[in-house]
C-alpha cells in the first residue's frame, strides 16, 4: 500500500522573528559599512571579516525569508547543489586566472 | 499551526515529493539562477583592479549613497514576508500595504541604480570605457533587470488581488513571487560586499 509523500515541512515563523532578523540584518550591515571606513586598521583581515558578515546575512535571508530552515530538505538540497556548483565554478575560475 | 498558515493547503495537488510544483520549479530556478550570478560574479572578481584606464572604482564608488539602497533592499525583504504571512493568515488589507512597501522599496532601489549609472557615465564610466565599467554594468544591470521584473511581478499580484482574482487560497503565488524577491535581496548581499565593499 502505498503512503502518501511527506515534504517535512516545519511550520513558518511569525513577524516577530521577522523583525528581529531585520534588525540582526541591519546591524550587520552597519558593521560591514563601518569596515570600509576602518580599512587602515583592520589591514589583511578586512576581507575575510566581509565575506563572513556576508555570508551571515545570506544565510538569514535564505534560512528565515525564504524559509529553507523550516522547508522541505529536498529544497535545501536543490538550492545548495546549485549554490555549490555557483561557488565551484568561482573558486576555480579564480585558481585558473590567479587571483 | 494549521496547514493553510503556511501556504499550501488550498491550492495543494497531489505530488510524487509532497512538494508543490510551482515552489520545486522556483526553487530549481534560483538554483539555475545562482549559476548565472556565479558566472558574472566570477568575471567581475577576475578583471577586479585590472582596468589600465579611469576611472577606477576607488574614484567613483559612493560607499554611504551604495549603503542606504542596500537597506532599502533588505527592508524590502522584511516587508515581503510580512505580506506573505498576511495573505497566509487571510488579511488582505496587510498583504497589499506590505507588498505595495514592497514594490516601492525596489523602485527606489532601482531609482537609486539608475541615478548612480547615470552619475558613473557623467563621470566617464560606460560599458567600454574599461575593465571595470564593462564588468560592473553588466553584472549590477543584470541584477537590476532581476529587480524590475519582481517589481512588475509584485504590481501584478496587488492588481490581481484588486480584482478578485487573489485570495488567501492562493497564497502559495505570492510565496513564490517571495521567493524571487529574497533572491534578488541575497545577491545584492553578495554584490554589495565584492564590488563595494571589499577594498581596491
Amino acid at each position: 500500500m502505498e503512503h502518501a509523500p511527506q515534504a517535512l515541512e516545519r511550520p513558518h515563523p511569525g513577524p516577530l522573528t521577522y523583525v528581529k532578523v531585520a534588525v540582526i540584518l541591519a546591524i550587520v550591515t552597519v558593521i560591514e559599512v563601518a569596515t570600509y571606513y576602518l580599512v587602515n586598521y583592520l589591514h589583511g583581515t578586512i576581507v575575510p571579516i566581509l565575506l563572513v558578515l556576508s555570508a551571515a546575512k545570506f544565510l538569514l535571508v535564505v534560512g528565515f525569508y525564504m524559509h529553507l530552515k523550516f522547508d522541505a530538505p529536498l529544497l535545501r538540497g536543490i538550492f545548495g547543489w546549485g549554490l555549490t556548483v555557483a561557488i565551484g565554478i568561482t573558486l576555480a575560475m579564480l585558481a585558473l586566472y590567479q587571483l | 499551526m494549521s496547514s493553510t498558515a503556511v501556504g499550501h493547503a488550498p491550492e495543494a495537488h497531489a505530488t510524487t515529493t509532497g512538494i508543490s510544483h510551482n515552489k520545486m520549479l522556483m526553487w530549481t530556478f534560483l538554483a539555475s539562477d545562482c549559476m548565472f550570478f556565479g558566472s558574472l560574479i566570477w568575471v567581475y572578481t577576475a578583471y577586479r583592479g585590472r582596468s589600465t584606464q579611469g576611472p577606477y572604482p576607488q574614484e567613483i564608488l559612493n560607499i554611504p549613497y551604495t549603503s542606504v539602497s542596500a537597506a532599502v533592499l533588505l527592508l524590502s525583504s522584511l516587508a515581503m514576508v510580512l505580506a506573505l504571512h498576511g495573505i497566509q493568515h487571510g488579511n488582505m488589507r496587510r498583504f497589499r500595504v506590505w507588498l505595495g512597501a514592497t514594490a516601492a522599496l525596489g523602485a527606489l532601489f532601482l531609482g537609486g541604480q539608475y541615478f548612480e549609472f547615470t552619475e558613473f557615465y557623467r563621470h566617464g564610466l560606460s560599458l567600454q570605457q574599461n575593465l571595470f565599467g564593462t564588468t560592473f554594468f553588466v553584472l549590477t544591470g543584470f541584477h537590476g533587470t532581476h529587480v524590475g521584473i519582481g517589481i512588475i511581478w509584485l504590481v501584478t499580484l496587488i492588481l490581481l488581488s484588486l480584482f478578485g482574482r487573489l485570495s488567501p487560497a492562493n497564497a502559495e503565488r505570492v510565496e513564490v513571487a517571495g521567493l524571487y524577491w529574497h533572491f534578488v535581496d541575497i545577491v545584492w548581499i553578495v554584490i554589495f560586499t565584492l564590488v563595494y565593499l571589499i577594498p581596491y
